[in-house]
């Protein structure tokens, strides 16, 4: 039964990866990555990493795919005009996929070793390893998330001229006695 | 519950995912955008790999490795997704091989 759902998310996965790197429109790819990474949490799930699928779902659906979205419908770009020169070298491609798979099947052929029984105890454990044993990579990873983010906004800040902006030295240094006036109009005349 | 998977499972579909997202590298080189997204593919066949192993050996170390391979993937994808934007400003197209200033 395992075996059996485990064929049906690694078939769907190999399929919408090909879909994500030969469809027509990056939009698509990008729904069909989404695809690709809830097939692979359900496999990490078969696998006994639950917490880890369920991680992979909201990482890379919620936040990654989300973020390659935004950024494929802000760019105008013209697609076909791209994919078009793609295909002409495909045999190339094909031939270089096929070396890499037979060098990695070459590697990983050997007798096949089954997987011990999973506690389903995999939360916890890892809570357990991650803030205790783990604990400083835990926190550079913070630090490098919090170095990427500050990156990205750094490098796609722009400065137009016509922004109204503060200028705190400026302002604190304006004196009410110059910029203030009081005066006390009449009655149907205002201010003069 | 897990006896009927073993680890050639996993090997063989993360096999099967890094070489297509080398082969997807390799094809769609112009568009920048496939080009990442291909790279988080090879990402997630190093994560299958890594969880596989887990399992097989029931020990947690290459769950926690796993984890931060997704932390330092997410924060790929924003700063290449960030630079590709800049790119684009720039160019008005997100051509690789228009980025060829540096070459000698």
């Amino acid at each position: 039964m395992i075996e059996f759902l485990f064929y049906i998310f690694a078939s769907v996965l190999i399929g919408s990866a090909a879909m994500v790197l030969f469809a027509r429109h990056p939009v698509h790819a990008v729904l069909f990555l989404i695809v690709c990474f809830f097939n692979a949490g359900a496999i990490f799930i078969l696998a006994g990493a639950e917490f880890l699928g369920m991680m992979l779902v909201i990482v890379y659906v919620g936040a990654v795919a989300v973020l390659f979205l935004f950024v494929v419908m802000m760019l105008d770009v013209d697609f076909a005009g791209l994919k078009a020169d793609m295909m002409r070298q495909w045999p190339l491609g094909l031939l270089l996929g096929m070396v890499l798979l037979l060098e990695i099947g070459l590697i990983g052929w050997s007798s096949p070793a089954a997987f011990p029984e999973a506690t389903g105890e995999n939360t916890r454990a890892i809570g357990r390893v991650l803030y205790t044993e783990y604990f400083l990579p835990f926190q550079v990873s913070g630090l490098l998330l919090l170095v990427a983010m500050t990156g990205a906004i750094v490098l796609t800040l722009r400065h137009k001229p016509d922004v109204k902006r503060q200028q705190i030295g400026q302002q604190l240094k304006r004196d009410p006695k110059q910029t203030v006036i009081l005066t006390n109009p009449k009655t149907g005349e205002g201010v003069g | 519950m897990n006896g009927a998977l073993t680890i050639q499972h996993f090997l063989a579909l993360s096999g099967l995912l890094f070489s297509m997202g080398v082969v997807g590298i390799y094809m769609n080189r112009r568009n920048i955008i496939v080009v990442l997204m291909a790279i988080e593919l090879m990402l997630l066949a190093v994560n299958i790999n890594f969880v596989g192993f887990a399992a097989l050996h029931g020990n947690l170390e290459g769950q926690i490795f796993s984890f931060f391979i997704l932390t330092v993937a997410a924060a790929e994808a924003a700063i290449g997704l960030a630079i590709l934007v800049i790119y684009f400003r720039k160019r008005g197209s997100i051509d690789i091989d228009a980025a060829s200033e540096l070459k000698g």
